[in-house]
């Protein structure tokens, strides 16, 4: 194999990681865009969504589709749910009661999985399977190739619905102006449940696709995998949908090529530090939007 | 009252002498066992007691060394040095011992070492894995006294690295380990070393740091060397997560590993495990010496079925059994230095089968024997070959 097909074969692997990162980054995004709260609790739905494709493949032998299905609506509704219960009491309350809040949610979720999954990680059973396919002299896995298209698939109907729909028209509005959208007779409490259920919908995605590629689930496995798509997030420009995906792509690829040249062992600091860069130089990340003070 | 008193003191005094009188220092030869049959860890000691025991009582059924019976002394260290230091020394003080078996933890064994060395007690334990115990290396010193059955965790990457180049025909290999396991670093630097020596050249060494999840990027780069062994020292979820990747990127490489792959077929598919070896110190079942050795265990202990620590404590009891024939066979008094210096020496030289394994010792005491492998087979761990 040449130097340059390691280089792509590189680049896959880090595309095809990065996927994940953008499904999941693109949930925090659209969160912060509509009420501005980083939802630390996102992370730890794709664990949920792991083990809900777990229970029906595994315990109640029921074929991956059941289980695809099971993990993107459960992760939907659990986001929701969570939306219901811990975020609109808090509605009016500072931001900061809203984060804490949300980490609050991130524990119990991980202690609840603990209680009743045990300590221990639990092997995925096989979700999709195919033959590699071989491009020249670059191998390219079957779980790649679906991992990348599934999510670019998911991206552009994401798109679509947030520019082209009347729910989207709803969402962007509650995002420019909360007060304003609901004077105009947009009901925000609807808009605002159907945004958390997309994103954790997005997240039970991200779920499948991560335990294609990582058949292991682990009560913490949500905690590393949040916060690398936290910093893809922002990375990209919080709240920017477009921010979103480039910033998980970039973080994918970067992990890659870090860990190829024989770093691996710095990868997780390499990101962080991109975060701290960011934070440094341009805050508002590669797409996000200059906010103007309100006067 | 007095005339009680008096007539009690009589009788200990009585039954103290003939006690003393009764066992002729001669017609026995007296060994230590020393090890945890109670607390956390007695399953382990309880299992190296019994297949010790199993030895020793053949042995003596059959007459014994030279017409001596095998008197073994028992003491329980809990698996605490202190403990063992102090039980060793009522051992030597009080019951005379020429030889020692244990202890079974390697921090016990250590402590005991420690004392038994600069009085030349000869001392074989059936499972201290640590290097400590037969060396020391802050001061470079062998404890030419000590030796052990079991194998410790480098030798398994020596043994796969000798594996893959006579049984697999490997001339390149691959490794990926996790750094800042002294584990799976030990077995790395030892397969590296082996591979050196026999005439494979190591094309990739890959590491990645603790709770990886993708390995995908090493993996790659592996792939791109094409090598014809990949030798992941992990522990199994790990190993688990690797070869799949590694078939994801297009490693065809036949997977070696340690002992620390056990179970690992819960971890990946069958397909992708397929035709992986790795290698363990006892499998059950496997070879007629170890069919034997399970009927024996099994009638001596009510069905029991022996665990790899009962097979280490009978072989345990053979090498020292074989060095305590040498030093009879020189006529030399049992319990005396030259006595013991003569039973170290023989072990040294031993070339005793086990139920494991045939033994001999390299310089630093450590056994050289043969290991287990296990071989993947449609998704089943199954034994394959000693080598």
């Amino acid at each position: 194999m040449s130097v340059l097909s390691t280089v792509v074969s590189q680049f896959i692997n880090g595309l095809q990681s990065g996927s994940v990162y953008a499904l999941i980054a693109l949930g925090y995004s659209m969160v912060y865009g509509i009420i501005m709260l980083l939802n630390f609790a996102h992370g730890d739905i794709i664990m949920v969504g792991a083990y809900l494709v777990w229970i029906t493949m595994s315990i109640l032998g029921l074929p991956p589709a059941v289980g695809i299905i099971a993990a993107i609506v459960g992760c939907a509704l659990l986001g929701v749910f969570i939306e219901k219960i811990a975020y609109t009491p808090l509605r009016k309350s500072p931001r900061l009661s809203l984060l804490i809040t949300a980490i609050g949610v991130s524990f119990f979720l991980q202690n609840v999985a603990q209680l009743i999954m045990g300590a221990g990680s639990k092997t995925m059973p096989t979700i999709v399977s195919g033959p590699n396919v071989r491009l020249g002299s670059v191998n390219l896995s079957f779980v790649a190739i679906v991992t990348i298209v599934v999510a670019l698939v998911s991206m552009a109907v994401l798109t679509i619905l947030v520019q082209k729909t009347k729910m989207g028209k709803a969402m962007r509005a509650v995002s420019e102006d909360m007060g304003a959208a609901q004077l105009m007779g947009i009901s925000v409490n609807k808009t605002i449940s159907f945004t958390f259920a997309i994103g954790s919908a997005l997240a039970g995605i991200g779920a499948v696709l991560y335990s294609c590629a990582y058949p292991q689930a682990s009560p913490t496995m949500g905690g590393m995998l949040g916060l690398k798509a936290f910093v893809a997030a922002v990375l990209g420009g919080i709240g920017s949908i477009p921010g979103a995906m480039i910033g998980g792509f970039a973080i994918g690829v970067l992990e890659a090529f870090v860990s190829a040249v024989g770093l691996s062992v710095w990868k997780e600091g390499v990101v962080f530090a991109i975060l701290i860069l960011v934070l440094l130089i341009k805050p508002t990340g590669i797409m996000g939007r200059e906010i103007k003070e309100k006067v | 009252m007095k005339r009680i008193i008096a007539l009690v003191l009589v009788l200990v005094l009585t039954l103290a002498v003939v006690g003393c009188g009764g066992k002729d220092k001669d017609s026995s030869i007296k060994v230590g066992l020393l090890g945890c049959i109670t607390g956390d860890y007695a399953q382990y000691g309880v299992a190296v007691f019994n297949g010790a025991k199993l030895y020793i009582n053949k042995v003596n059924a059959e007459g014994g060394i030279n017409g001596k019976k095998i008197e073994l002394i028992e003491y329980d260290d809990k698996g605490d040095s202190t403990e063992a230091v102090n039980a060793f020394t009522r051992m030597v003080d009080n019951d005379g011992i020429t030889a020692l078996i244990g202890s079974v933890l390697s921090g016990a064994s250590i402590a005991v070492v420690g004392e038994a060395y600069p009085i030349g007690m000869p001392v074989i334990s059936a499972s201290a894995t640590a290097a400590a115990f037969t060396y020391n290396e802050e001061t470079d010193t062998v404890y030419s006294n000590a030796f052990r059955v079991c194998f410790i965790d480098p030798f398994q990457g020596e043994k796969m690295a000798q594996f893959a180049a006579e049984k697999l025909d490997a001339k390149t290999a691959a490794v990926i380990y996790e750094t800042g396991n002294d584990y799976a670093v030990g077995l790395k630097d030892a397969f590296v070393k082996e591979c050196a020596e026999q005439g494979i050249t190591v094309v990739a060494d890959e590491g990645y740091s603790k709770g990886d999840k993708d390995f995908r990027s090493q993996l790659t780069n592996i792939a791109a060397k094409e090598p014809d062994v990949v030798f992941s020292p992990n522990y199994y979820e790990d190993d688990g997560m690797i070869v799949t990747q590694a078939r994801q990127v297009g490693v065809t490489a036949t997977f070696l590993g340690g002992d620390g792959w056990a179970r690992v077929t819960e971890y990946a598919s069958a397909a992708d495990l397929e035709g992986s070896y790795y290698c363990s110190s006892y499998a059950a079942s496997s070879t007629d010496a170890i069919k034997e050795f399970e009927a024996e265990y099994a009638e001596a202990y009510n069905g029991e079925a022996p665990s790899m620590f009962a097979a280490l404590g009978y072989d345990a009891a053979v090498v020292l059994v074989d060095a305590l024939k040498a030093a009879e066979a020189k006529k030399l008094k049992a319990g005396t230095d030259d006595y013991k210096a003569a039973v170290i020496d023989a072990m040294k030289n031993t070339s005793s089968v086990g139920v494991t394994s045939k033994y001999s010792f390299d310089e630093f005491n450590n056994p050289i024997k043969d290991a287990v492998i296990i071989k993947v087979e449609n998704g089943n761990e199954v034994f394959a070959q000693m080598f």
